[in-house]
This record gives C-alpha cells, structure tokens and sequence, in this order.
C-alpha cells in the first residue's frame, strides 16, 4: 500500500506550493525579517514531508533517491564552507569575513550597507549563507525521514 | 519511605529551591540594567546595520559575527543525516 486516500493525495498536492513558497520567502528575507537559512528550511522541509506521508515511501522513492539528496546536502556544507573560506582569501584574511559588504565601496550587488534601511540585496554574504544552509537543511531533514520511513516499509515480496 | 524515596524528595527540593530562587534573582523584564549588560550586547545593537548591512541582528550574528558557530550547527546536522542514512538503509539479499 502506498499513500492515503486521494482526498489526502489533492490537499497536499494543493497545500504543497503555498508552503514551498512560505519557506523559501523565509529563506531569500533571513537578513531583513525574523527566520534565517534552519527556520525556512525547516518549513520547506515539512512541505516535503507532507508529501512524502500523503503518497506514501515507495512513491517518493522512485521519485527521488536518498543519495541524490545527500549530494545536495554535500553541496550546501560545501557552498556554506566555501563561502567562509572566501573571506580568507578575498576580504581581510579572516575566516567567516563578510568579504561583500565595504560601506564606502561600489554600489553592487549584495554590497548597499548603510545606506538607509537593508534590501534585498544587502548584506554581503549573509543571504548567500542563508541559501547554502537552507538547501543543506531542506534536504538533510527530508532525507531523514525518507530514509526512516522506507526503511519500515514492506515491500512487495517481503514478508 | 524507602532510601529511594528519600533521595528523589531531597534532589527535587533542593532543584526547586534553585529554581526558585535563580527566577527571583533575574532583573525585571524589559528594564535596562547598565551594570549588569555586558558591552557586546549594545556593540552588536548599535553597529550591526553599518558594518553588515543586515536588518536582523539575529542572523547577522549568526551567520556573521559568530559564524564559526554555526559551522559547528551545520556540522553537527551533517553527522545526524549521515548516521540516519547509515543505519537505516536497506539491505539487500
């Protein structure tokens, strides 16, 4: 048996979106409102989970493999570390500088500190840290417990 | 009353008592106390805007002030999924 009923099927597929979105609003604001990269990727997660207990393990097993979304997890660490190491390069020789933000330098992107209020694009690497730690814990809180519940599943064939 | 008993009776009184008295001794809620604020807090208050140009001082700490931290977060969440995935895989015959 794989899923619930299909009236639990189209409620998650119709919630789905809005939470997706929820999340990664959460996510792309983390500098500007309350939230950060671990809050919304904990609600998109629970998106997926959703998901993942409306279709059923086996359905979203062949959909996506967990060795997929370890790489991704991989990627994340990787981007998140990288990032900090970018500071030791490019900024003042420091680990975790903010290597993107100077307050008398060009108005690039990600680089418009004080200026007024934040934007989007303000911050230096702090929104893209947020992203990094966001894929890492979107995919790392999924994989958990897709992992668990096909683990506990019977399988055709099994006894 | 066994010894037991007597045990758990006194860890408790004595865990309450430190409670209680650890609750009364805070400041008030929402007054300023200047003599007891270590000056880190108003630093972080007054300069996270300038220097990072983050609205929210809680990432901006976080992810800048403070990021070895988090790496150690990221770290620790890394170890989990890997050992998840280690020990609940699916062995086949």
């Amino acid at each position: 048996m794989s899923g619930m009923s299909r009236i639990v099927k189209t409620m998650a597929s119709v919630t789905f979106p809005l939470a997706l979105i929820y999340g990664l609003y959460i996510i792309a604001h983390g500098h500007l409102t309350p939230g950060g990269g671990f809050q919304g990727g904990a609600v998109v997660a629970s998106a997926c989970i959703m998901i993942l207990v409306a279709y059923g393990s086996v359905w979203t097993m062949g959909k996506i493999k967990e060795k997929r979304l370890s790489a991704f997890e991989s990627l994340g660490a990787l981007g998140f570390i990288c990032l900090a190491f970018f500071g030791l390069i490019f900024g003042a020789n420091y680990f975790f500088n903010n290597f993107l933000v100077h307050p008398e330098g060009l108005d690039i992107i990600f680089n418009g500190t004080a200026k007024g209020l934040s934007n989007i694009n303000t911050a230096g690497v702090i929104p893209l840290m947020n992203f990094a730690v966001g894929l890492k814990v979107i995919v790392g809180l999924f994989a958990i417990v897709l992992v668990m519940a096909y683990a506990t599943t019977k399988l055709k064939g099994e006894k | 009353m066994s010894i037991r008993n007597i045990v758990a009776v006194t860890f408790f009184a004595v865990v309450a008592l430190f409670l209680i008295f650890g609750a009364l001794m805070t400041h008030p809620f929402g007054e300023f106390d200047e003599d007891n604020t270590p000056e880190m807090d108003q630093y972080i208050i007054d300069n996270t805007q300038s220097e990072t140009g983050a609205d929210n001082v809680v990432t901006a700490v976080v992810f800048d002030y403070r990021g070895f931290d988090t790496l150690g977060e990221a770290t620790v969440l890394f170890t989990a999924v890997a050992g998840v995935i280690l020990i609940f895989r699916r062995v086949k015959k």
